[in-house]
């Protein structure tokens, strides 16, 4: 059992605050006791409650003291109590109890001051340091003894964000992902903000699954690229293994992209391309000795694309490329999400949560999936601003290279 | 009635904090002038209402939106904290203009956001105000206690009509329109219990700011393009007087929206 006291004051009686504010802790699975009220004499007075509530478990306790917060229920005396800092008690290790962050700003009170959190990101600690007057995000692996963290949910602030994408006409199908959307607003929308971001000279990424080379849409990504509107790629060995397969010998997993038929052995095509890639050195030598001429991660060479190969424990090979330690691959793509302002996660489970852990809320994401389960395990795990449209990506990648007027032949 | 107002010399789509922002649908500042100068005079020369007007600044786009400023009640002036920083520049040079007014400056605690008239309104002897998208309602507890009077805070609920000014409206003492979709159950309930002839008005009308009106006794100034409420203002004996805005509606705001009740 968890508890705590909130203090509500103002004019909370006609404005039915008071009890939305008690309906709320019921309808969260809290329970409450009013411990004190006072009701004004007159109009003009506020009037005033003291609250303790009892959740049967802490996160339950904090959900219902976030959502208090909103309408002016705040813990007693928050608002002037400063966060706990404890010492993080070895390398890799946070203290107990530690404050765990959401993707959204966050602002947390040291020394009688606010102080804006850095790199927001969900699932980190937030190591403080009191001197510099500077708090960042921090994932659990790169914290080091003694770095001050801070525990409980004291003094920490979060600020919620409007809607990232607007929608045209009036939205009462709110759902992020939804089979019954009209799709084609949404891609003219997401090619605007693609625009947008282009012309304000900002990194769009781009996540994506090896279905986009199965499929044949390879090419709208070939175009994007050249086009500059795309400035990272993040993907497993998959994707690249298959696009260098059809780069080479016009296959996917064995399957001319062309006839649609399946080649003699045709099995053999993407072991084949992951050999010619390891003796070329690198996927960038492959390209610069004009092994591969042709495909994703070809132009991404040629227009100087960041790339970041994440590998997994099913992979072939894999190519050069991968980067097969987890912590590295995500320390390396934790870098390459600075300053990406729109993400497009495309055919991809596995990338687009690793991915989506990494955002700030404030990027615009877009999950394009056949499978509605991706979008909605995406916003389960928290990337709570994606927006998913149920499409095959081919034709959706189709539809967006129209609406940003770029022809592609085939 | 004396109001303040800002010319939108440097009005314009610089940035998107509402639904209805797009930098890709600009406005166009010719029109947006004409529009502006058509509210003005309709104010100022047809219904001879005192209208001040406060210098634009480069850089701050919705300064032209003078209803955000502040409160002014009586001889104070509580200053907004805006939740955007984009709208944050704004503040000092409001602040600045009333103090040379001579009014009293009241600045609110830096993290209690508060958008002025924007999400405050009077209704007779009390308030409403809006929160949870610009505003918070610790903001509104704050003005509550400088002014000594009861505010009745209303949980807004739909981006789009994200300040109070854009879905109430006060008429005179139990008259008010309003768009039910902006509101939570329990502030429907709260404008139920203490307005006695409220009026729903559709969702059309309330898209081309119905809501976002200037009311000066019995008579009521508005955008153009909503004949439904017009004909029920009209049959309560209000005197309606229509003028486009169109190029305001870009950015999120109409009349009510481009002026601040200085008395």
């Amino acid at each position: 059992m968890a508890q705590s006291v909130v203090e509500i004051s103002g004019h909370i009686i006609d404005s039915l605050i008071l009890p939305k504010v008690l309906d709320l802790i019921i309808n969260l699975g809290a329970e409450f006791e009013i411990l004190d009220i006072k009701i004004g004499n007159r109009r003009a007075d506020r009037s005033y409650a003291r609250i303790r509530i009892d959740a049967p478990t802490s996160a339950l306790l904090d959900r219902v003291l976030a959502k208090l917060k909103e309408h002016g229920a705040l813990p007693v005396s928050e608002e002037s109590e400063s966060a706990l800092l404890e010492p993080a008690p070895a390398d890799g290790v946070f203290p107990d109890q530690f404050y765990s962050t959401t993707n959204l700003t966050t602002w947390v009170r040291v020394d009688d001051r606010w102080i804006e959190v850095a790199f927001s990101e969900m699932d980190c600690g937030i190591r403080v340091d009191p001197q510099a007057a500077r708090a960042e995000c921090v994932p659990i692996h790169r914290v080091k003894k003694n770095d001050l963290v801070v525990v409980g949910h004291r003094g920490i602030k979060i600020q919620p964000i409007e809607r990232q994408i607007p929608r045209a006409g009036f939205e009462f199908m709110s759902s992020a992902v939804s089979t019954e959307q009209p799709k084609g607003i949404l891609i003219q929308e997401i090619a605007e903000s693609m625009k947008q971001v282009r012309r304000e000279q900002g990194r769009i990424l781009v996540v994506a699954g090896p279905g986009l080379v199965h499929t044949g849409a390879a090419r709208f990504l070939v175009r994007l690229i050249e086009d500059d509107y795309v400035q990272v790629i993040f993907a497993g060995n998959g994707l690249a293994v298959h696009d260098i397969e059809s780069a080479l010998y016009g296959t996917s997993l064995g399957v001319y992209l062309d006839k649609k038929i399946r080649a003699l052995e045709g099995h053999e095509h993407h072991l084949w391309a992951i050999n010619a890639v390891r003796r070329a050195g690198s996927i960038r030598q492959a390209v610069e000795s004009g092994l591969i001429g042709k495909g994703i991660f070809y132009s991404c060479v040629k227009k100087g694309v960041d790339f970041i190969l994440a590998g997994s424990i099913r992979d072939d090979g894999p190519l050069p490329d991968v980067v097969t330690d987890t912590l590295q691959a995500q320390e390396l793509m934790r870098e390459k999400v600075r300053g990406v302002s729109l993400a497009l996660m495309m055919a991809t489970t596995l990338h687009a949560i690793a991915t989506g852990n990494l955002l700030p809320a404030t990027v615009k994401t877009v999950c394009v999936d056949i499978n509605p389960a991706v979008v909605t395990k995406l916003t389960d795990r928290g990337t709570f601003q994606a927006i998913g449209l149920v499409t095959d990506v081919e034709p959706f990648l189709r539809a967006l290279c129209q609406s940003l007027d770029l022809e592609v032949a085939g | 009635m004396k109001l303040l107002m800002c010319s939108p010399q440097y009005y314009g789509i610089e940035y998107e904090i509402n639904p209805w922002m797009s930098r890709s649908r600009q406005s166009t500042p010719q029109l947006a002038r004409t529009q502006w100068q058509g509210l003005r005079r309709l104010l100022q020369d047809q219904l001879a209402i005192d209208v001040q007007l406060v210098e634009p600044q480069q850089g701050l786009p919705d300064m032209v939106f003078t209803a955000n400023a502040g409160l002014v009640y009586r001889n104070k002036f509580i200053v907004s904290n805006f939740r955007h920083d984009v709208r944050r520049g704004e503040a000092p040079f409001f602040a600045e203009w009333f103090r040379q007014q001579g009014f009293e400056i009241i600045h609110l605690p830096r993290d209690h956001f508060f958008e002025g008239e924007g999400d405050l309104l009077k209704y007779g002897d009390r308030w409403f105000a809006g929160y949870h998208i610009r505003s918070d309602i610790t903001g509104h507890q704050n003005v509550a206690e400088i002014i000594e009077q009861e505010i009745l805070s209303l949980e807004l609920t739909n981006d789009w009509f994200y300040h109070l000014d854009t879905c109430f409206c006060p008429l005179r003492e139990g008259q008010a329109l309003f768009y039910p979709m902006a509101f939570d159950s329990y502030a429907r309930q709260v404008l139920d219990n203490n307005i006695p002839q409220l009026i729903a008005v559709s969702e059309e009308e309330a898209a081309k700011f119905a809501c976002n009106a200037i009311v000066a006794g019995d008579t009521i100034v508005m955008s153009e393009g909503c004949p439904k409420v017009r004909e029920q203002l009209e049959s309560l004996g209000f005197a309606v007087f229509e003028t486009p805005l169109s190029e305001f509606h870009k950015a999120g705001g109409s009349a009510k929206c481009l002026a601040l009740i200085i008395e």
